[in-house]
């Protein structure tokens, strides 16, 4: 319900004389305050004011209102495009440079609307049965004829100043308002091609869902090398950042939702990070986009960086990271070509970033403490020793005090985590209904949900809950002033290394892999990941990686064998030895 | 406060919802095939995070409840109120039920709550669907009267009496009883309050037709409260008891044995031990022949063997001319003794130990032999070992004797419980420990005599 509209209504509410009104779907005034619904109504004087420019643009024309009951005319893809939209203001509110919304997404967006028949071509989909009134030689002006101009379209609906483009006399023009197929498809929808677009089901065209939206969004900010990776992004989305469940509330009041628009603006699902970035490879895939910018060692998304990133995440030693760059160089995982996404290469597959950088974190501990749940204790006794006798050296790394501030750290996280899950909120101000005879009785119920937990409200623990978290990339913290929390990061590999010569050799020689056999099927997992098989120390570390980037542990794993697959391949192949020494032991 | 009746009657149409009945032929029905076509349905798709997240938080509150941390459990509760806007239309109807549950047991501890924020809460959870409306309705008023707020809940029980909504349903017929029969115990309540008054008054008091009246119009309108529900099968003892006693007040006996009489007698209520008591103490009470009585108590022996009115069953059968009723005597008390919480019941011992020498006499060894068959293989240790003998001495010497005297008869002046009593020395008991061990010389049934 849209507060502005009421502003201009200035009377004290008879019930609980706050001046704060909002208006109802029928367009009377009611207090927000209090709930107290008047008898007086908005006259609708003015349909021009409509609170966002960017759906101004696309929907000049379409804004015809037959009633203000069924409110606007609208079409499932401006639905999306108003959720992208709010998705890359939230994006920018996050620090993300503004090209990002105005060009790459925008761009994008075209595209899809482009590809997927929609608009920017001759005969969009909507105008099935009906008669498109689309001026043919206007189209050759299109920025779209020439693959290289791609990002190069400056008048952009997404930009603030409103310019009316070129593109957005085409859009208009494509969209035919047809009222004759209203009487049909109101009764089931708000939007006009809410039905049959939840039953299209086009061969070779990649339908908007919600999560594609979220697709969207990873692969504008892959293309501008952004400091945001996928699980972060869908942390983000998880802790409200980024608007993605109930994003259709914020809709404008006039574009009502119902029936066929629950299923395809509603989602009670948090994003999945396997299918978000399936979602990624298939939308790029169909947009037909060219080579992605390079990802070059200065990049935020180069596993060196992502590596430092996470070790000081999960406070283990700085000096670690020479290793991890190491394994990056003998894996080949630094090289611009393998990092950079190509979607119209044979194989289309991108890296999973984040997974990769922690997997390689996982080698790289496996390689110093072999993690057997044998080997690491012995060499923390070592330490715990050595940093009793020299308090005032710099302090070997101690494996076994670092779990035990780890576990207690990640407990209490994962605990806050589960509880603060168990008590999301998912329904939305506005309930969907499924029909116009469902909705009082929708508002009713949601009625009933807000009095009763405003009720309940009063029991809750006084304590406040420390309200919506600061968007950060960083869950943990370990610089600060707590002294129970030991940070590590200064601390030394000298207990786990060894001088030979020029070079340092780990002081242990074995290793173990985490998978022997890979599965060549063509199921989509490489290997499988059984729990009661490995160490537990190896599964505490594979559960606080997995846990901090919301993944499922066997998706970690998976990527563990990839790297020692890389690894250990070279060290076959070439029987030269190498400045480090490894054996394989097998398990 | 409207309800949403409205949305019972509008076609249930979710498009989220799979709708899958797995019906075979001649009606036959199986829960787990259901289930696993379910499964198959949504193609082994994961649960929804709204599902998971709110099952999740049910368990936080039940976690909570039962630590008694009622704030958290009414945070988490704030939460698991959006379960009433469930998509999934068979959990968003089981929604209210569990809220109303656990959201009362939250308001009835939580330190915040008071009587005002409870009656919010019942009334509000009582409009939402109007499948609850009578059961909560109902444990409202017992909520109420648990504060002793006895006029409000007679007023809300009135409410829920009268409410009409919707098809009638068996179901919603018993609880409309229920609720009448609570309304019949209040008024119930009031009139034994007034008939203490009316007892401390003098007949010649002014005061007194007026209250006599008003003792008398509360019994007519009890009478018809709870007189519907108590027809119905069911465990209704409180109903019934006050129900028989207004009836015995005024004088009409039979009316109440014949509620008496159904209530234990009507196969289409459950076995219930108490219906036989009450029975029983009615039928006392009007002072009924014995046989009468040997017959109501024969019942609550099947059901209760261990009940303390079984040693008072036992002196009627004793009493009794039949020989089988003799026998059947001997039975209850060995059937009281079996059970651990009789062990130091002293008079069952005195009567056991009575009771075997007097059959003994009357050379009915047969009888005991059958009893004692059972249990000689158990009895000794649970009975007469030489713990219990010494224990048993510290703690009661009579108790102790009169097992003595049983043990000895049972298992012959060997056994060692026989034995440590006889050793003791007590000055005032010594001639009947003389006594005892010269029956059981004659009378033991393992007399070598034979």
């Amino acid at each position: 319900m849209d507060l502005e509209e009421a502003e201009e209504f200035k009377e004290r509410c008879t019930q609980c004389e706050a001046v704060s009104w909002g208006l109802t779907d029928e367009g009377k005034y009611y207090c927000t305050s209090c709930h107290n619904v008047t008898e007086r109504s908005k006259e609708v004087i003015n349909t021009e004011v409509i609170p966002h420019a960017q759906i101004k643009a696309l929907n000049r024309g379409l804004k015809r209102k037959n009633n203000s009951e069924k409110g606007w005319d609208w079409y499932v893809c401006e639905g999306f495009q108003y959720i992208l939209y709010q998705q890359a203001e939230a994006l920018k509110n996050l620090g993300v440079g503004p090209e990002l919304k105005n060009d790459v997404l925008h761009n994008f967006w075209k595209r899809y609307l482009q590809k997927s028949k929609q608009a920017y071509c001759k005969n969009p989909v909507h105008t099935t049965g009906r008669k498109p009134t689309v001026l043919e030689d206007n189209l050759s002006h299109s920025d779209w004829a020439s693959e290289p101009e791609l990002l190069s379209d400056v008048n952009s609906p997404f930009l603030e100043s409103g310019m009316e483009s070129q593109s957005d006399v085409h859009t208009r023009k494509s969209f035919p308002i047809s009222k004759a197929s209203q009487s049909e498809t109101s009764v089931c929808s708000g939007s006009l091609d809410g039905v049959e677009y939840s039953q299209r089901k086009e061969k070779g065209i990649v339908k908007m869902t919600m999560p594609q939206t979220l697709a969207f969004c990873y692969l504008s900010l892959l293309w501008q090398r952004e400091a945001i990776t996928l699980s972060d992004l869908l942390r983000f989305v998880e802790e409200d950042h980024i608007p993605y469940i109930n994003a259709f509330q914020h809709f404008p009041e006039q574009m009502k939702l119902y029936g066929r628009d629950r299923g395809i603006f509603g989602t009670e699902s948090w994003p999945n990070y396997d299918d978000i970035y399936k979602k990624t490879i298939e939308v790029a895939t169909f947009l037909d986009l060219p080579r992605f910018p390079e990802i070059t060692e200065d990049c935020y998304l180069h596993p060196n960086i992502l590596c430092m990133k996470y070790l000081m995440e999960v406070n283990l030693p700085d000096e670690m990271h020479s290793l991890t760059c190491h394994v990056v160089k003998m894996t080949g995982m630094g090289e611009v070509d393998f990092l950079t996404f190509d979607p119209i290469a044979k194989m289309a597959k991108t890296v999973k970033y984040d997974v990769q950088a922690v997997a390689i974190i996982v080698v790289v501990l496996k390689l110093l403490f072999l993690l057997d749940d044998n080997l690491e204790w012995s060499l923390s006794n070592l330490a715990e020793k050595h940093n009793e006798k020299n308090k005032k050296d710099k302090p070997w790394f101690d494996f076994r005090k670092w779990y035990q501030i780890m576990k207690k750290a990640f407990d209490e996280k994962k605990q806050n985590w589960e509880e603060a899950r168990a008590k999301y909120l998912w329904k939305s101000e506005k309930p969907l209904y499924y029909s116009y005879v469902d909705k009082p009785v929708a508002y009713k119920k949601r009625e009933m949900v807000v009095n009763l937990q405003k009720q309940f409200s009063t029991l809750v623990d006084s304590t406040p809950t420390a309200g919506k978290k600061s968007p950060s990339s960083f869950q943990f913290n370990w610089t600060g002033e707590d002294t129970e929390r030991t940070c590590f990061h200064g601390h030394s590999l000298q207990g786990v290394l060894k001088e030979k010569g020029q070079s340092l050799l780990t002081k242990n020689s074995l290793y173990w892999l985490s998978t022997q056999k890979f599965c060549r099927c063509y199921c989509t997992h490489v290997t499988t990941y059984e729990e009661s098989n490995y160490s537990l120390s190896y599964q505490f570390i594979l559960n606080l990686f997995s846990f901090l980037l919301r993944i499922k542990t066997s998706l970690l794993h998976e990527e563990v064998s990839l790297v020692e697959k890389e690894l250990f391949k070279k060290k076959y192949s070439v029987t030269k030895k190498k400045s480090k020494s490894k054996k394989v032991r097998r398990y | 406060m409207s309800d949403f009746s409205e949305e019972l009657k509008g076609p249930v149409t979710d498009d989220e919802q799979v709708e899958t009945s797995v019906l075979s032929g001649a009606g036959m029905h199986f829960p787990w095939l259901q289930a696993y076509v379910e499964t198959v349905a949504i193609g082994g798709k994961r649960k929804k995070d709204f599902a998971q997240t709110t099952s999740a938080c049910l368990s936080f509150i039940q976690e909570a409840l039962l630590k008694h941390q009622w704030q958290q459990a009414a945070g988490y509760m704030y939460s698991y109120f959006q379960t009433l806007e469930d998509s999934d239309s068979y959990k968003r109807q089981a929604a209210p039920e569990i809220i109303w549950k656990l959201g009362s047991e939250i308001l009835f501890y939580h330190p915040k709550s008071n009587v005002e924020t409870f009656n919010t809460f019942a009334d509000r959870m009582k409009n939402i669907g109007i499948m609850n409306y009578l059961k909560i309705s109902l444990q409202h008023a017992l909520y109420l009267l648990h504060h002793g707020m006895l006029e409000d809940a007679k007023r809300n029980l009135s409410e829920a009496e009268t409410w009409r909504h919707g098809e009638k349903t068996s179901s919603r017929e018993i609880l409309i009883n229920v609720i009448q029969a609570y309304k019949g115990l209040l008024q119930y309540y009031t009139w034994s309050k007034k008939k203490t008054e009316l007892s401390k008054l003098d007949k010649d008091d002014y005061a007194y037709s007026a209250v006599a009246q008003d003792v008398f119009n509360h019994s007519w309108k009890t009478s018809v409260n709870i007189s519907a529900l108590i027809k119905i099968p069911g465990v209704w003892d409180p109903f019934v008891k006050s129900y028989v006693e207004m009836l015995e007040f005024y004088g009409d006996r039979d009316g109440a044995q014949e509620v008496l009489t159904n209530y234990a007698y009507d196969e289409k209520f459950p076995s219930n031990p108490n219906a036989h008591i009450y029975l029983y103490n009615f039928l006392k009470r009007q002072k009924a022949p014995r046989s009468k009585l040997i017959s109501v108590l024969k019942i609550l022996y099947q059901i209760v063997p261990s009940h303390k009115l079984m040693l008072e069953f036992h002196t009627l059968l004793r009493k009794s001319e039949k020989e089988e009723h003799h026998k059947l005597g001997l039975e209850v008390l060995f059937g009281v003794l079996d059970f651990a919480g009789c062990t130091k019941n002293i008079t069952a011992w005195k009567y056991l130990a009575k009771y075997l020498k007097k059959i003994l006499m009357g050379n009915h060894l047969v009888w005991v032999q059958e009893e004692w068959n059972s249990r000689k293989s158990w009895w000794p240790s649970f009975h007469f070992s030489y713990f219990w003998a010494k224990s048993d001495w510290k703690e009661d010497t009579a108790l102790a004797c009169e097992k003595a005297f049983v043990a000895g008869l049972l298992l012959g002046k060997g056994c060692r419980y026989f034995r440590y009593i006889l050793k003791q020395d007590h000055q005032i008991l010594g001639k009947k420990i003389k006594r005892m061990k010269r029956s059981v010389k004659k009378y033991s049934i393992v007399n070598p005599r034979l």
